[in-house]
């Protein structure tokens, strides 16, 4: 299995070598975490001086949190880990470097050469200036802004220290806390009042090594009567040297606005992945989060919607597919702080050659919110018996005026759907990837086509097991 | 040459109940037979062990396809050297769109030697092919697009196992109670649709309780399962004797098959 290389400490070791002989410049990259360090990551930046101090802050408060004692099992060692390595522009590693197996999955996803070099790290910049260009232009002339959220510091002050952290405070949990302390690159954007973006924003189009780093922030304001489909990540395994990723994404929803943020993620084998997402919805908004999660060692998700306002409405689908040496614990949350509020979860998980998979969801309807709606559904689909999953639903309830529903469901491949399909020429390989491939279904044809189109490619390499 | 199928003293588990008791029977290409009996005599049984359900433990005897031992085969390599049943209740497979199921399921029959993940039968030329095959069924083309016998109705599952069959054109049909939960306009045109696709130009094992099916595909043999074996075998005329008369004078005749066929039931009612 492709990731299976990234497992090794060697290969690992050989790499971070590369950055830390090769980086050139004012800064030297240094393992671990202290003060220091945030102070370097802020200078670098050349931030104002209330980024630095939250940075700081935010440290403490990492410093001061235990690990948490539920999820998965995290064995990481903070003080043997890069903050922040600058962009390499190509200079750090080398398409030699670049394992083989992960070159040959790139090749089966059809991966354009440009985008490649790029997603392995060789390149520091995604050469799509072009299509990307006459989009931007499209976009200013609304008044949209779509940045990096580094430059958005320093060309938006205004707007974004107004909701940075509003959502997601540092004191949230330990590892928005130690996003918060050391985050470099994200996504910002703002939509003005009433207007609709009417493709789906692709972080794809302006991924550069920074948007893409290990700590990304990202930061969503969707302004009154707006729209907008944001589509992060891409199917090509994330090939990283470091092993942690704790990104953060907070978006707000204003009032009759709509926002779907997709997800679709696929890491290698050694990530753990510990990202919170949370939304606020406010009056008749609409917030949907659409999460894929591939890969990687542990992932810890769960992408969440506050219905701030009467009338909101929070969805989210969540796929999580895990295999050999993966755990993911992901889910959903949604609180309903509102009366005439809407909530869904749609959660599907299948599990494979050892590979572990929980749900774990709370939905929680605060005093006040009455005449609230949720629902939620959890399938599994377990295609071995080495394999696991878990179900982790919590439920608190203050209303009595109230419909909450709950469905879960555990399968196996049948039996019977498997000769059924063996019967008629398919075989083993083909019939499992079938069945796998219409179990989540309802969640890809959510995707926007290209996506959904690679999701199906990706699940079958998945199934003959050529990738990790 | 003629295609053969041939069933030799075959015998069958469920578990550790012994369901086939010694079945004989060669089907030849081009051939029709019926094959009766009353419930739970071991009908559908002898058409899930030709197919190779993993539930269904031969325990002794041999099927050959063309001297090819059928036994030492996968379902799915049975189904590439043209072997297909219709089933009695097919499974569902939510998510899976029949067309998408169908293309792969005629591009591994027609090309037995394909590897996993070469091309698939060009889109356009499926296509027109499926569309054609439907409307002769007079199935709407939306039905293309729904996935496999999910929420389909009795009916709708029938017709979509003659589509298949029509599809796959194996060398030897078994068709399950094809017939069964149809309206008397659909068994009419299900009966027609198989003697079109199949009456001569494969050797057909019919499965029935009624007469209508039998009616468009009269059988050159017909065969009695009792007890799980097949206690009798006859021309048409057997069939329509059936048809009319039952199975009393049967039971009466081979009183052991018939403790084996009562024990059986006895069993299946205890679970
Ligand atoms: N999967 C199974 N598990 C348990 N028992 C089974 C199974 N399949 C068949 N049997 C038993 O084997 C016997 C024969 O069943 P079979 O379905 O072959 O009968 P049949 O002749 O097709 O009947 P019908 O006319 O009702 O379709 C019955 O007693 C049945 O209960
Ligand atoms: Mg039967």
């Amino acid at each position: 299995m492709a990731t299976d290389i990234t497992e090794s400490a060697e290969l690992g070791e050989i790499n971070k070598y590369n950055f830390r002989t090769e980086t050139t410049g004012v800064f030297k990259a240094q393992k671990g975490i202290n003060a220091e360090i945030v102070n370097q990551i802020s200078d670098i930046k050349n931030e104002p001086d209330w980024m630095r101090e939250f940075r700081l802050k935010s440290l403490e408060i990492f410093e001061s949190r235990p690990m948490p004692k539920w999820g998965g099992d995290i064995d990481i060692d903070f003080q043997d880990i890069f903050y922040y390595l600058k962009p390499t522009n190509g200079q750090g590693r080398t398409w030699d470097d670049v394992p083989q197996e992960i070159k040959d999955t790139f090749d089966k996803l059809g991966i354009p050469e440009a985008e490649k070099k790029f997603l392995s790290g060789v390149k520091a910049q995604f050469e799509s200036e072009v299509i990307y260009g006459s989009l931007e232009e499209d976009l200013a002339k609304q008044g949209v802004i779509f940045t990096d959220t580094d430059t958005a510091v320093r060309e938006h002050p205004e707007l974004l220290r107004e909701y940075f952290a509003k959502v997601i405070p540092p004191e949230d949990n330990k590892f928005a806390a130690l996003n918060s302390a050391v985050w470099s690159g994200g996504s910002f954007i703002y939509i003005p009042k009433g207007v609709h973006v009417d493709f789906p924003l692709q972080a794809y189009f302006r991924i550069n090594a920074e948007s893409m780093g290990q700590f990304e922030r990202t930061l969503i304001i969707v302004d009154e009567g707006a729209s907008i489909h944001y589509v992060e990540g891409c199917t090509a395994p994330m090939y990283s040297t470091e092993s942690l990723h704790s990104a953060v994404v907070e978006v707000i929803v204003k009032k009759n606005a709509r926002c779907r943020y997709t997800t679709i993620q696929n890491w290698a084998n050694n990530i753990y992945n510990l990202v919170t997402k949370r939304a606020y919805a406010y009056g008749d908004a609409t917030m949907e989060w659409v999460d894929g999660n591939l890969g990687s060692k542990l992932t810890m998700k769960y992408p969440a919607v506050h219905m701030m306002e009467p009338g909101a409405r929070g969805e989210i689908l969540s796929i999580a597919f895990s295999s050999a040496g993966q755990h993911q614990d992901a889910g959903a949350k949604l609180v309903h702080e509102a009366p005439n509020t809407t909530g869904q979860i749609i959660s599907k998980s299948i599990s494979k050659n050892g590979g572990r998979s929980s749900y774990r969801g709370l939905v929680r309807v605060e005093p006040g919110a009455h005449n609230s709606k949720n629902n939620v559904v959890c399938d599994a689909l377990i295609l071995d018996p080495e394999s696991r999953s878990d179900t982790y639903p919590y439920i608190e309830i203050a209303e009595q005026d109230v419909q909450i529903g709950h469905e879960a469901s555990v399968s196996r491949i049948g039996e019977e759907q498997m000769f059924y399909l063996l019967s008629r020429g398919l075989t083993e390989q083909e019939a499992s990837t079938m069945i796998v491939n219409g179990f989540i279904e309802p969640l890809v044809k959510e995707l926007p086509m290209e996506y959904a189109v690679e999701m199906n490619r990706l699940i079958q390499l998945q199934m003959e097991g050529s990738v990790g | 040459m003629t295609h053969v199928l041939k069933i030799e003293d075959l015998h069958v588990n469920v578990g550790e109940k012994p369901i086939l008791r010694g079945v004989n029977l060669t089907i030849n290409h081009g051939e029709t037979h019926a094959l009766m009996g009353p419930n739970g005599s071991g009908k559908s049984t002898l058409g899930l062990a030709i197919m190779g359900h993993p539930g269904y433990d031969v325990t002794g005897g041999k099927i050959s396809l063309d001297g090819k031992d059928v036994l030492a085969m996968e379902p799915d390599e049975r189904a590439r050297e043209g072997i297909f049943m219709a089933f009695q209740r097919p499974m569902a497979i939510p998510g899976v769109k029949m067309a998408d199921f169908l293309r792969h399921a005629t591009t591994n029959v027609r090309r037995p030697d394909r590897k996993e993940g070469e091309e698939l039968i060009p889109m356009r030329e499926f296509r027109k092919e499926l569309k054609e095959k439907m409307s002769h069924l007079r199935m709407d083309v939306e039905f293309a697009r729904r996935y496999v016998n999910d929420g389909f109705s009795g009916g709708e599952m029938k017709r979509a196992e003659i589509l298949q069959l029509a599809m796959l054109q194996p060398k030897f049909a078994l068709l399950d109670e094809t017939d069964s939960g149809l309206d008397a306009d659909a068994v009419r045109l299900a009966s027609e649709s198989i003697a079109e696709i199949g009456q001569g130009k494969m050797g057909l094992l019919i499965i029935t309780h009624h007469d209508k099916l039998l009616e468009h595909n009269p059988p050159e043999f017909t065969h009695v399962m009792l007890g799980g074996r097949l206690v009798e075998t006859g021309g048409r005329e057997l069939a329509d004797e059936l048809h009319e008369n039952g199975y009393d004078r049967i039971r009466n005749a081979y009183p052991d098959a018939e403790a084996a066929n009562q024990e059986m039931l006895a069993e299946e009612a205890a679970i």
